[in-house]
């Protein structure tokens, strides 16, 4: 019999769980994130392993903030050498233009706006000047290199030729922005340069996970976790560590799917101080169109839609009644009114009501009652009107309710069909991991007339190729996601191509 | 008045009010202008009195596709390309720029060509807002000759275009922009100072800027002298793409105060109707802005999603596009709307 096992390194909590060959959770473990990620993973996995036979532990999925951390700390990322494609043309807003200043000075080794890139109709801007690429990269100090071309995730030879270079006179590694991001130079540059700096993570987070496997005695095939709720396989995960952000949101949406059976529904995961809200759309999930913006860098970088609100179980209410945005946090054992303290809580509220069975007991609100009951009710009101922003307008799906708040919700919210409570939700972002598909995506222009069609298939079989590269078996690798965006102010028409491949991962035994 | 390196967030944030809806993303441009005045200092703000009778003044503007600017956005030879062009054929050097169209990346923009070349930018545009096309501007309304174009693109080629009227140039300069890969900067009309009096639309930079200082819907709908037309939630944004331009319609449910009303607005890359129950409130080439209700900030029409509480403000175009000749140029039949023009806020 194999198992899975599924790690989810969030900001507060490290879960740990086990799935059998049927999908079935016969392990799950909850242990605090530690300052270095490592231990607290190490202390998850070996609960879980005391629960089952390790031998039979055929994956690995984890899914970790080690990258996030980084950018936000402006710690352990490389020096980067970033190179742009596309002069003369861009020039008036040069690389990391955008970029805090300590962000940059942590990572830039130096920026540069080369001949190459394209025009949006295919025809070259300039010919790429190799000798210029050398002369930029003679005795730079640096531990990587992003290349990002102008119109590359239409073009994409002259990234490639830059990145073959690289490799066989420097031995640096290199980082392409055709691999990573769509149309939009600047957002796509932004999470190019990022991953190139985030190699030396990446390098440390796998070789940390394949020496913990060691020193348990696991021979089983470790995967990273990314940002659209699908795996990578860890030497693709050295290659674009970036992919790795966002992975929790994704994790958490992707088995809020799984341990309540629906495929089409709004998720909201609640925390202490804070109420994630997502859409699941045929078990994936709802990607932001916005730019998402990580340590203050813009980046097109694809991610799960989230709306967050600040309502939690550890909400404070106030005179007025009010609700948060302030939190006691992890405190509320000590500090909420159920459990003996002087602070009237969103808990303390839904204990009141009656929302949660196992916990209050004795417990008499005395003159908070109004008060609490009062605030229950802005709760709802917060919650029907986020619901209503994720639904777009379209009601009849269920919600379901996952994260250790759950229980604050109400037992019917208008805009959806029905509320869920799946059994494990606490651990659902481990869930999510053990799971996941692995996938590959392609995003381009086409010009919409002549060999659309035969266009469209090429990209398909792109897409499928990469799924298969990070590690899907290629017999059950299926197109989940493609459309279409016709582009304005183009006198040829022509459509923005959205491409997304995912399948079970490649059997191992 | 100069513009800092800290002017330009406000300006930006005023000149995407201004746009209505589109112009173009003001990020870019703003990213460009902050460049430029840390690379060649401050721009000087002149006015047309500023100027002798016979100084030029160059106004210039972005011509492209919006996916293709955010992709491949401008070099820093193309002002220099148009201004040598214009002094080859003028016998001297302009005394300043001026942005063709304040509302978008066109009004923002400029302040990074004006830094580049090293002349003033003049504190004035052509159309007091956005508008699509290359001929809505005040100094066709005005029946200046449209008698010449100076197009750079980002690898250099210059094409000079002698139209024989304003709509043979926005024709010519669409084909020329298409060749040169969907962006190019443009010259329209250059002017003397004495010829541009009267058909500018003049103090639309200080406009921009004020505007832009404000963060509360109040303090901004007292700014703009605008109407509020409604508060509340957008709960249908329907798009298709026609002849290059976007165009599709937005529902607006009043809340709060204005529970149980709705607006439609009609959207062609801009805002141009607001009705409401069958009624027309406002319309082009009366401004009508998207705000989010909380910030104050202008949402473009490609951002507009469902559920976002927003707030639509409408005001008065400059007179100049209320005249017979403007509203033929730029009003509602213009945009292929059947109705006709009733200035925003005048009644039923």
């Amino acid at each position: 019999m194999s198992l899975r096992i599924g790690l989810d390194v969030g900001g507060t909590n490290t879960d740990a769980v086990v799935l059998d060959h049927e999908d079935r959770l016969v392990a799950k473990a909850k242990r605090p994130t530690t300052p270095d990620v490592t231990v607290g993973l190490l202390a998850a996995l070996d609960a879980v392993l005391g629960a089952v036979e390790p031998a039979a532990v055929t994956r690995i999925m984890l899914g970790t903030t080690h990258a996030t951390n980084a950018i936000l700390e402006r710690r352990g990322l490389g020096r980067v050498a970033v190179i742009r494609l596309g002069a003369p043309a861009t020039t008036s807003v040069p690389p990391l233009s955008d970029w805090p200043d300590d962000l940059r000075a942590t990572v830039s080794a130096g920026e540069a706006v080369l001949p190459g890139g394209h025009f949006v109709d295919g025809y070259p801007i300039s010919a790429l000047d190799l000798g210029a690429v050398r002369r930029f990269l003679d005795g730079r100090d640096a531990g990587a290199v992003a290349v990002t071309g102008v119109f590359s995730p239409a073009s994409a030879e002259q990234e490639q030729a830059v990145a073959e270079l690289v490799t066989r006179e420097y031995g640096l590694p290199v980082s392409l922005s055709h691999e990573l991001g769509s149309l939009g130079l600047l957002e796509r540059e932004n999470a190019t340069v990022l991953n190139a700096a985030l190699y030396g993570v990446a390098e440390r987070v796998t070789g940390a996970l394949t020496s913990a496997l060691e020193s348990r005695g696991l021979s089983a095939l470790p995967y990273l976790a990314q940002n659209d709720g699908t795996l990578m396989t860890l030497e693709q995960a050295r290659r674009l560590p970036v992919s790795t952000i966002g992975s929790g949101p994704a994790n958490s949406l992707r088995g809020a799917a799984f341990l309540s059976g629906a495929q089409d529904a709004i998720v909201a995961d609640v925390g202490g101080t804070s109420t994630d809200l997502g859409v699941l759309v045929g078990g994936f999930p709802r990607e932001s169109t916005a730019a998402t913006e990580i340590g203050g860098v813009l980046t097109n970088f694809r991610m799960p839609d989230i709306l967050a609100i600040a309502l939690g179980g550890g909400s404070i209410v106030g005179p007025g009644p009010s609700v948060g945005p302030e939190s006691v946090g992890y405190r509320i054992a000590e500090l909420a009114l159920a459990f003996g303290g002087g602070v009237p809580t969103l808990t303390d509220a839904g204990i009141l009501a009656g929302r949660a069975q196992e916990l209050g007991g004795a417990w008499k609100a005395g003159e908070f009652e109004l008060l609490l009951s009062e605030a229950l009710k802005i709760s709802d009101a917060m919650v029907e009107d986020a619901v209503d922003r994720m639904t777009l307008g379209r009601t009849g799906r269920p919600l379901v309710a996952v994260g250790g708040g759950a229980f604050l919700l109400p037992a019917s919210i208008p805009g959806v069909s029905d509320v869920l409570r799946p059994r494990h939700a606490e651990v659902a972002n481990a869930v999510g991991a053990a799971i996941a598909l692995a996938s590959g995506r392609v995003d381009t222009i086409l010009p919409a007339g002549q060999n659309r069609a035969e266009r469209i298939e090429a990209a398909k079989t792109e897409a499928a190729a990469r799924a298969v590269q990070a590690g899907a078996d290629p017999g059950g690798v299926e197109i989940v996601d493609l459309y279409e965006i016709p582009l304005s102010y183009l006198s040829e028409p022509a459509v923005r191509l959205h491409v997304k491949a995912a399948g079970p991962l490649k059997p191992n035994r | 008045m100069e513009l800092n390196e800290s002017d330009i967030p406000a300006l930006a944030r005023g000149c995407a009010v201004l746009g209505t809806g589109g112009g173009g993303d003001v990020r870019v441009g703003a990213l460009a202008a902050t460049r430029a005045i840390r690379e060649h200092g401050p721009v000087r703000v002149v006015r047309i009195q500023d100027l002798a009778d016979d100084e030029l003044i160059v106004p210039l503007s972005g011509i492209g596709a919006p996916t293709v600017s955010h992709e491949m956005p401008h070099g820093e030879a193309e002002a220099h390309r148009i201004v040598e062009e214009v002094e080859k054929i003028f016998g001297r050097r302009p005394a300043a720029i001026m942005s063709s169209e304040i509302g978008g990346s066109n009004g923002v923009a400029p302040v990074a060509w004006a830094a580049q070349l090293g002349l003033p930018l003049l504190d004035a545009d052509a159309m007091g807002r956005a508008f699509p096309e290359v001929q809505m501007v005040s100094m066709y309304v005005k029946g200046l000759p449209a008698d010449l174009v100076i197009m750079a693109d980002v690898v250099g080629n210059v094409t000079t275009i002698r139209p024989v009227d304003g709509l043979w140039s926005e024709r010519i300069a669409r084909a020329v922009c298409v060749a040169a890969g969907s962006s190019a900067l443009m010259a329209d009309y250059v002017l003397t100072a004495a010829r541009a009096r009267g058909a500018v639309i003049e103090g639309t930079i200080g406009r921009a800027l004020r505007i832009g200082r404000h963060q509360v819907l109040e303090a901004l709908q007292e700014e703009l002298g605008a109407i509020r037309l409604i508060t509340g939630k957008l709960t249908d944004i329907e798009r298709r793409t026609e002849g290059g331009f976007v165009r599709g319609s937005a529902t607006i449910e009043g809340t709060g105060a204005d529970r149980g009303r709705g607006l439609l607005l009609e959207l062609q890359n801009e805002n141009l109707v607001a009705i409401e129950d069958g009624e027309v409130r406002a319309m082009v080439p009366d401004l009508i802005a998207v705000v989010d209700t909380e910030t104050a900030a202008a949402i473009q029409t490609e951002a507009l999603r469902y559920g976002q509480r927003v707030t639509v403000l409408a005001w008065a175009c400059d007179p100049i596009w209320r005249t017979a000749r403007g509203l033929e140029v730029a009003g509602p039949r213009a945009f292929g709307y059947d109705l006709e023009y009733r200035p925003v806020g005048a009644g039923a």
